[in-house]
């Protein structure tokens, strides 16, 4: 008939395809189908990363079990494996990173948010941004010829002096170690943790504040009790998602860390992550059990990654999904 | 204006265009006779330079032969030509032998050319070379030798104030021919290495700090004072770096240089297997941190003109190729090691025939 020119699943539509989907458009088909195509690509390569890691690492899972992450010993010669130094040092260094970099992250977000004039707002937001799209080696290059000098002379020992009553400060000053490397990596977390709070706190409903300045508060009062509590699972999920970014960095943090398989309870000494493991071994590293300990050490920090981008998306987007009035 | 419509033809067809034009054949002649060949091998880094600058010369003077490398590490190179994906690999180190039994065919080692790594460091005031003796080099990198000032190393050197401070122990934190080689001098020369730490790509250093790469152990020595490492000799050459003369098994303090690693080559019997340690070699003049490094080929190859390709190539590295080896600080093979690689050479067969009969 005239009026039906384009291809219509009205008439001819068999149950099963009903049942597929409430589109009476073949075109409207088409394009959902394509769609949920792509978005299925992506599952499935993360699926499939995952089942080729595990596919890897089978020969040292077999051989080691869960001693494999407990064990602390690394040596390739004699094929032993324990990736405990690895996690330990990734942990330490990560978290060291988010201590120096949540306060200052957390005091920009809400500088420029709410306090900032609007010509200071511009510039340094762009900046801080900035500091994101700086390459890592570079990071790496700086933090090897100023970052490291700098801690050997000054910071270290100033921190051994006041401060070395604690095992967290003892130890001979290298510049190169623990300490090096949770700083540079603060420094690369600071732009991810601040842009993703800005947006948080943006997303704060005005009244909450408005409110608050009515009712007397100060600035401060106004942003710590009315703006903050409403944006706090935001903000965990900004500070996780710049602890994902921290976990998986690995030039700039294996040209300062001091590449030592050890644990210490000094922030002086070297550590290794497990990203600088991967990347520093893997090349050269011959011998199914050898690889596959690698693999296996890829495979742990792909899952933790993993799991830490999901909180920290669904954190993000409860307060995204805010409702007027109500409180989280 | 033209329409847009009317210019998407045109402009997919500008896209196609080159698809549709022959291109002149580059790969795999199969014998045709005038036919290019392409080689491709992977593997070791330490000699990517020199072997890059064969490459290109050798293209040059015969342009219908192409050979790309590509410097992924000796592991790397290993596994490539285990798997089959390149014609040729490339390692510093010769292959174990779970590493050759893996291998699908068997492999010959044919040694390319020499390199040695020095000893490099950072101290306060020394005009001449340290001097180090076995003895006190794998005390410090075993830990036991823990200042500068200790009698091992001043015993050695009676003209140099040493400082009585700590030495700052830098190794490579990459696997790498480099750390190959030097632990295989130090499990060499001090059966306490052997036992403690032992010999490979990558070890379990037992103090030290570790850095990514010549470039990393480098920016490190240079940056921290009172510190020691270990290089590549061209490395060391080009960044001027100060380097330790150390003690030979004759009892010589010999520095590093390219006449030193050749004597070092010299003073060794090569084996059929064409594979053969440097470690601390006979020989007045011979540098005793010294190795070869090998090209991995097929005894046997399945593709008759890669096959005679390669060893044509081989051929005109290990004679005249040598020459441009020594502008970039990498010794040439001795005569007696050029000898025995040409009859490894001659031997190279694909299907049973020689490849190079005739030559």
């Amino acid at each position: 008939m005239s009026s039906l020119t384009k291809p219509s699943l009205v008439r001819h539509r068999p149950r099963w395809l009903a049942r597929l989907g409430p589109e009476v458009n073949l075109g409207d088909f088409s394009f959902r189908g394509a769609t949920a195509f792509f978005a299925l690509i992506v599952v499935f390569v993360v699926v499939a990363m995952a089942i080729e890691m595990w596919g890897t690492s089978a020969a040292s899972i077999e051989r080691f079990g869960w001693s494999f992450v407990t064990g602390r010993d690394w040596d390739p010669v004699r094929e032993q494996f324990g990736a405990l130094p690895f996690i330990y040092g990734t942990l330490v260094s990560s978290s060291l990173a988010l201590v120096i970099a949540v306060p200052i992250s957390l005091g920009v977000a809400i500088f420029l948010g709410e306090l900032a004039p609007p010509w200071v707002r511009g510039p340094i937001g762009f900046l801080v941004e900035l500091l994101a799209a700086v390459p890592s080696v570079i990071y790496g290059l700086w933090g090897i010829f100023a970052l490291a000098p700098f801690l050997r002379n000054v910071v270290e020992p100033w921190l051994g002096k006041w401060l070395g009553f604690l095992p967290l400060f003892q130890g001979p000053h290298q510049g190169f170690g623990m300490l090096a490397g949770g700083v540079i990596l603060s420094i690369m977390i600071i732009p991810t943790i601040s842009s993703v709070s800005r947006e948080v706190l943006r997303a704060v409903p005005s009244i909450y504040r408005e409110g608050a300045l009515a009712l007397g508060a100060t600035r401060w009062e106004a942003v710590r009790h009315a703006v903050l509590p409403v944006a706090r699972s935001g903000l965990v999920g900004a500070v996780i998602l710049g602890l994902g970014r921290a976990l998986g960095e690995t030039m700039a943090i294996t040209m300062l860390i001091g590449n030592r398989a050890d644990i210490s309870a000094s922030l002086f000494a070297p550590g290794y992550t497990m990203a600088s493991v991967i990347a520093n071994e893997f090349t050269e590293a011959t011998g199914e059990v050898y690889l596959a300990a690698l693999a296996e050490i890829g495979l742990l920090l792909f899952v933790v990654t993993l799991l830490l981008n999901v909180v920290a998306r669904l954190l993000v987007w409860r307060v995204g999904r805010l409702p007027e009035g109500a409180r989280s | 204006m033209i329409s847009r419509r009317a210019l998407l033809p045109v402009l997919f067809a500008t896209v196609l265009l080159p698809f549709g034009c022959k291109s002149e054949p580059s790969t795999g002649a199969d014998g045709k006779p005038g036919g290019a060949v392409t080689l491709n091998g992977a593997g070791a880094t330490f000699p990517y330079p020199l072997y890059s600058k064969w490459m290109s010369e050798y293209n040059r003077q015969h342009p219908d032969i192409r050979i790309n490398y590509q410097s992924i590490g000796s592991g790397g190179g290993i596994r490539q030509i285990t798997a089959g994906t390149v014609d040729f690999g490339a390692s510093d180190a010769p292959m174990t032998p779970d590493e050759e039994k893996a291998a699908p065919s068997k492999l010959a080692h044919i040694p390319a050319t020499l390199g040695a790594v020095v000893v490099t460091y950072n101290l306060e005031g020394q005009s001449a070379p340290l001097k180090l003796t076995p003895e006190a080099l794998s005390g410090i990198f075993l830990g036991v030798i823990t200042k500068w000032s200790d009698p091992k190393l001043a015993d050695a050197n009676p003209g140099a104030k040493l400082p009585d401070k700590d030495i700052a122990v830098v190794y490579r934190s990459d696997g790498s021919g480099t750390t190959a080689v030097f632990t295989d001098y130090l499990a060499t020369v001090s059966p306490e290495f052997k036992d403690k730490v032992g010999a490979g790509k990558s070890v379990k250093w037992p103090k030290g700090l570790g850095a990514k790469g010549n470039e990393g152990v480098t920016g490190q020595v240079k940056t921290t004072p009172n510190t020691i490492g270990y290089v590549e000799l061209a490395y060391a050459t080009q960044n001027k770096l100060p380097t330790a003369a150390i003690k030979n098994k004759s009892g010589r303090f010999v520095e590093p240089s390219i006449d030193a690693i050749t004597a070092a080559a010299a003073g060794v019997t090569m084996p059929d297997s064409l594979t053969v340690s440097l470690a601390n070699p006979e020989g007045e003049a011979a540098y005793p941190i010294a190795s070869f490094s090998y090209l991995l080929v097929h005894e046997d190859t399945k593709d008759a003109a890669k096959g005679r390709a390669l060893a044509r190539f081989i051929w005109w590295a290990v004679h005249d190729g040598q020459k441009l080896g020594k502008d970039l600080h990498y010794a040439p093979l001795p005569e007696p090691v050029v000898k025995k690689v040409e009859e490894r050479l001659k031997a190279l067969s694909s299907g049973g025939q020689k490849l190079l009969a005739g030559t």
